[in-house]
């Protein structure tokens, strides 16, 4: 028989206080565990979201005032090309994608349309080449940002061009290829291969857009140099859409843009990647107060268990200090008991947590949930600590025991 | 040996002080068979507590061969009770969720023994008091004879020196009030020094020597069963 014996024993002797001195301790370790793993998923999602949102952040001209981010272009100013070509050298950490563009008004059989030029990241290529920045073995902005990985200019081979609708920029276009939204390809009746008169020259049609519910889905995209040539507008654009990574366009990159082009209006959707980081960080602060109060009233309730406990084995205690047990022998055996219900309480409640997370993510709130064992370590720690420190006077009440109560009348 | 020299205790209890023992002298040769007889309050249990030493007198010396137990630390004397004091308790004092095996234990698991060392002794002695055919009876599965015998068996494990018996016998019917003291005079006859507390004179009637408090004050009544 060992001392781990005895605590072990004279838990289920009598295992109703001990199963209520536990469920305290677990409901707090899986109230934590349920919303830390919730908002740390959520976090993932709004994350992700934020990636297929596309473009995050926008080079304006100077005196233009965003009303509409989709239709940030549509304002008439325009500022010079060469910007963006400042910006692929300037390699900000952060910039996964630019995306300059210009919109002129044009009509197609007499429908007035929205002509959009845009840059394929084939351009940057051959700029970068022709300055012999070597950026085709480079990201456009830099691996020091915190995208996974930062888009290359360079490797894109592969990619549809119906992927402009989700990524803002397209890795090759054509001088006389056009790219479709998807209403308006409805209402010209036009297919993939049909021919279009744009503003006197024939353009081929790549691809139809999939519908974004945008206003992309009435524009037409062609190249920007073509757009340029054709409208005689010169080498100038109306935006750069930049897509960032989220955390970035947070922080230090609006801040970067703007040094590196002063004369120009930046615009982010920060706010929104404020607020949902922010709601994100109330949850994740709200799972800690609610681990802490569930935590403290789990080491009341242990603390008044044990109390009780101590009270109720006085005759135990002094019998086996009788029999030749000394202080540290009855501390060990409360702390011991603690332990044991700390670690338990820690590992059922990080069960319980779990399985609420994964099960109740994706129903209550469309997010799918994925276990973080870390939760675990710090669960089992943080209630096992509690307990001790719970179980501390109690035991030392015990250990403080007169054994000669032990005899009959005593 | 075993002496108590000039021990007092006194204790204050609603702003009364209360003595318990006063200047009381006793000496206890090894293998002596003590009975401490009477009445209630008389200060017997306050005289085993001392003896066994779980309470500090106020003044006074308790000698357990020729050393002072009162003045070892308390872990010292924690040592000294479980390697040379057994102890017999009126209500057995049992742990009721360990099996009478585990109960036997104890002892020698708070003396360090290993698992098998323990059990294999607990078997020996659960044997000795007729009790082999119960090892893994509960306390409450057994008789409240067969309950003290556990209980004896547990006195015995650590093979103490000195038993001190408080009421051993006040708890059973004759016959196994009977048994009882037989085990104890086998104890006493295996080279033990027994100390036994005890209202009943039928059981003081088995010890060498009876000791009568009164008044706090030891008084040697006879020397029973005189060779």
């Amino acid at each position: 028989m060992k001392l781990r014996t005895l605590i072990w024993k004279e838990l289920w002797q009598r295992p109703t206080t001990m199963l209520t001195s536990l469920l305290t301790v677990t409901l707090g370790v899986a109230a934590l565990v349920a919303i830390q793993n919730i908002t740390v998923s959520s976090e993932r999602k709004i994350a992700g979201d934020m990636e297929s949102l596309g473009a995050n952040v926008l080079v304006l001209p100077d005196n233009v005032s965003l009303q509409d981010y989709y239709s940030a272009d549509m304002h008439g100013q325009t500022m010079p090309e060469e910007y963006v070509t400042r910006l692929a050298l300037a390699r900000m950490p952060g910039v996964e994608n630019l995306a300059p563009k210009l919109c002129v008004a044009a009509t197609v059989d007499s429908i007035p349309v929205t002509l959009t030029g845009i840059l394929p990241r084939s351009e940057f290529q051959a700029k970068s080449a022709w300055q012999g920045l070597n950026l085709i073995a480079n990201p456009v902005g830099s691996d020091r940002g915190c995208c996974p990985t930062a888009t290359s200019v360079g490797d894109g081979d592969s990619e549809s061009p119906a992927d402009l609708a989700t990524t803002r920029s397209i890795q090759t276009l054509g001088k006389r290829e056009v790219i479709l939204g998807a209403d308006i390809a409805t209402q010209l009746g036009t297919e993939v291969g049909d021919e279009l008169n744009l503003m006197g020259e024939d353009f081929e049609v790549l691809t139809v857009l999939p519908e974004t519910g945008t206003v992309d889905d009435s524009r037409l995209f062609a190249h920007l140099h073509s757009v340029q040539d054709l409208s005689g507008s010169g080498p100038v654009i109306n935006v750069i859409e930049i897509m960032a990574c989220c955390e970035d366009a947070a922080g230090d990159l609006i801040g970067n843009l703007s040094a590196e082009l002063p004369e120009t209006r930046i615009v982010t959707i920060a706010q929104v990647v404020e607020t949902q980081v922010a709601v994100n960080g109330l949850m994740s602060s709200l799972s800690w107060v609610f681990f802490s109060i569930l935590l403290l009233v789990g080491g009341a309730s242990i603390a008044s268990v044990m109390f009780a406990n101590v009270t109720e084995r006085r005759k135990e205690i002094g019998t086996l200090m009788a029999l030749g047990a000394g202080r540290r022998f009855v501390t060990q055996l409360f702390l011991g008991k603690a332990t044991l219900l700390g670690v338990s309480g820690g590992l059922i409640g990080f069960l319980i947590g779990t399985v609420v997370a994964v099960v109740l993510g994706p129903q209550l709130l469309g997010i799918a949930v994925r276990p973080m064992p870390q939760l675990l370590v710090i669960g089992m720690i943080t209630a096992t600590v509690v307990s001790l420190l719970a179980s501390y006077f109690p035991a030392r009440k015990a250990a403080g025991l007169d054994p000669c109560l032990v005899f009959n009348d005593a | 040996m075993y002496q108590l020299k000039e021990v007092t205790k006194t204790y204050t209890r609603r702003g009364e002080t209360v003595t318990a023992l006063d200047h009381s002298n006793l000496a206890i040769a090894d293998n002596d068979f003590v009975a401490i007889v009477g009445p209630s309050g008389s200060g017997k249990t306050t005289m085993l507590s001392v003896l066994g030493g779980m309470m500090a007198p106020t003044s006074g010396q308790v000698i357990l061969d020729g050393q002072s137990v009162y003045d070892l630390s308390i872990e010292e004397r924690t040592a000294v009770r479980g390697e040379k004091i057994g102890f017999v308790f009126q209500t057995f004092n049992l742990i009721p969720y360990l099996s009478a095996c585990e109960n036997v234990q104890v002892p020698l698991l708070l003396s360090g023994k290993t698992p098998d060392e323990q059990r294999k002794r607990a078997l020996e002695m659960l044997d000795r008091v007729g009790l082999s055919d119960r090892v893994d009876h509960k306390p409450n599965e057994l008789s409240q004879g067969q309950q003290q015998r556990v209980a004896m068996a547990r006195t015995l494990a650590n093979d103490p020196q000195i038993i001190l018996a408080d009421e051993p016998t006040g708890n059973l019917d004759s016959e196994t009030r009977q048994q009882v003291m037989e085990y104890l005079t086998e104890f006493h006859q295996d080279g033990r020094t027994i100390v036994m507390v005890t209202h009943d004179s039928d059981s003081a009637a088995y010890a060498k020597r009876t000791i009568r408090l009164v008044d706090g004050v030891a008084l040697d009544v006879k020397d029973a069963r005189a060779a």
